[in-house]
């Protein structure tokens, strides 16, 4: 055992990566499960805050691309569940944990889109954090998520920067527009920051995952370089970020920011962030609603298959 | 106002359609029954608007206002919309909006087979384009009447239940009237008499293989192409166009 852990650490070193049949400690299992899954949750949950304003799209063209965006994010949970299950756990299984609340999601996705800006700054700070966070991942040690993170980045940016173009139309528009702007970036601006996860100091998974290289920066490094390209592209907008100590530090060679508020963060987690119970019911319904169109599809192959089978005997 | 010239009007009835049912479709989206299914019935929704893009800016162009495809997508009430009363239609369960979907793609396929040899070249261009799209819609929606018709008690019966409500909003869909016989005289507009044919062969065939039982009825509702809608349009056209209508005159 200690021989298998020793080798697969050196596999690890030498940047090799380890695909679903190879020997890996259970932990490292577990810990890739919970980020997949969680991952792919995310996904799939994000759909719904987006979703919310597609039938509200405010011109045609706008409306196809978010339907093709919040359509991606389905792609992406697809690959996700598809690379998780290469670690032996069924789709329907992380579904299951999604909806009894065992499995945990992004807590971004527990706040409302009140606006059509929203839709821009969903795209610029969610998306933009996510992508931050992610692609470190295309370079993470277990293959089928490495690869799953390369299809999800090149679409991630490319949202990203078609939120950003939402966002400076809106700039450029009438008064209204750009209070609809500022309005959606101080709801966002510090729940975006969130998206980076404690502080290194109070994460508990950080080390071991850096060390396993499912992780390769930590929480305050990626949250660092966040801040100091927001608060460059927040000038294009004729916009400001909420935060009265965001100040550029010569010395540090980056931007000072204030502190965040924990117990916001840890509360949303816990459940009470505004649509905590709104998103998993949503979830939920969909999926009690369509039992029986799942079972229908079963029954069906399973009559296809007999009457296939019946067929193939008679001729014999 | 002079009334709108017949071929305007027959332009916005099937943008209307397609803009409409897009709509319709996209509230599935996140909400899909599988993920799979999901994905796709939001690849139908933007296949639909994409068509319904097209449509309206060659409508735009023949009525030569300087209107956009925006203006008439978000700035018309209900009375200017001219889509079958079919698709306004509440989605209901996925049953519903599967049999609802197969009823239309069955007619959508057929008017763009014949619309590809209108004399129209515009028209002719966009049905030859939006046909391969619908070919995989009807594939599609006809695998899953056949699917859940013949799956379990509980989804034929849910499916039969649709299938008599969605009934007598079919006749509309190849029912002509002056604007349809005037273009189609002008060999402009699609032969309705024909793709009734081909719309209940085909009907008929997936009913059957899906186990589930033709409707008798031959009352059918409509109104929808001369502008009289159900109660549902107003709601459909109040969401989509609210943004255009609370900020006028916006860039978006």
């Amino acid at each position: 055992m200690q021989h298998l852990e020793e080798k697969f650490q050196a596999k690890i070193d030498a940047e090799i990566k380890i695909e679903p049949k190879d020997w890996m400690p259970e932990r490292y299992r577990k810990t890739l499960i919970r980020q997949i899954s969680q991952h792919a949750h995310s996904e799939i949950v994000g759909m719904l805050p987006e979703g919310n304003w597609i039938t509200r799209a405010p011109s045609l063209r706008r409306k196809l691309a978010l339907l093709a965006k919040v359509q991606d994010e389905a792609g992406h949970g697809l690959y996700l569940y598809s690379a998780c299950e290469t670690l032996g756990v069924s789709r329907d299984e992380l579904l299951e944990q999604l909806h009894t609340g065992e499995a945990k999601y992004s807590s971004i996705f527990n706040y409302p889109t009140l606006t059509w800006a929203d839709m821009g700054v969903v795209g610029w700070l969610v998306d933009g954090a996510a992508i931050m966070n992610q692609v470190p991942l295309c370079r993470c040690s277990y293959g089928p998520y490495a690869r799953a993170m390369v299809r999800v980045c090149k679409e991630e940016s490319f949202h990203q920067r078609q939120g950003y173009e939402i966002l400076l139309t809106l700039s450029k528009g009438t008064e209204a527009q750009k209070r609809m702007l500022q309005d959606a970036i101080d709801r966002w601006w510090w729940p975006a920051l969130m998206m980076f996860g404690p502080s290194d100091k109070d994460s508990k998974h950080t080390l071991q995952s850096m060390k396993w290289k499912i992780k390769r920066f930590t929480n305050d490094e990626l949250r660092q370089k966040f801040v100091d390209v927001c608060a460059e592209q927040v000038k294009l907008l004729n916009a400001t970020l909420p935060d009265p100590d965001l100040k550029w530090n010569e010395e540090r060679g980056h931007y000072d920011f204030g502190a965040i508020n924990w117990e916001e963060f840890w509360q949303v987690v816990k459940g009470n962030g505004p649509c905590n119970k709104e998103r998993v019911e949503a979830r939920r319904k969909a999926y009690a609603e369509g039992a029986w169109v799942r079972e229908a599809a079963m029954a069906h192959a399973e009559k296809r298959r007999q009457r296939q089978a019946t067929a193939t005997a008679q001729s014999a | 106002m002079n009334p709108p010239t017949p071929l305007f009007s027959y332009i916005l009835r099937q943008a209307d359609n397609v803009l409409i049912l897009g709509q319709r479709l996209s509230e599935w989206c996140g909400h899909g029954p599988i993920l799979e299914q999901d994905i796709a019935l939001t690849n139908f929704a933007l296949d639909l608007i994409g068509q319904a893009r097209s449509l309206y800016q060659y409508a735009a162009e023949v009525e030569g206002k300087g209107r956009s495809e925006d203006d008439l997508a978000y700035l018309r009430d209900g009375f200017d919309f001219y889509n079958v009363l079919l698709v306004e239609l509440p989605k209901g369960d996925f049953g519903h909006t599967m049999t609802r979907q197969f009823f239309f793609d069955a007619y959508n396929y057929y008017f763009y087979q014949q619309l590809q040899k209108s004399s129209d070249p515009t028209l002719a261009a966009i049905a030859e384009k939006s046909i391969k799209e619908v070919t995989y819609h009807l594939r599609y929606s006809s695998e899953w009447m056949i699917r859940l018709g013949d799956g379990t008690e509980e989804s034929h019966r849910r499916m039969q239940t649709a299938v008599d409500a969605l009934w007598a909003y079919t006749g509309e869909l190849y029912t002509p009237d002056a604007i349809d016989q005037e273009l189609l005289a002008a060999g402009i507009a699609v032969d309705l008499g024909r793709l009734q044919q081909h719309w209940q062969q085909r009907v008929r065939e997936i009913l059957t293989a899906a186990t589930l039982d033709i409707p008798t009825e031959t009352w059918m509702q409509k109104g929808g192409k001369q502008g009289r809608h159900t109660e549902h349009l107003g709601y459909v056209l109040a969401e989509m166009q609210y943004l255009q209508r609370t900020y006028p005159n916006s860039e978006w």
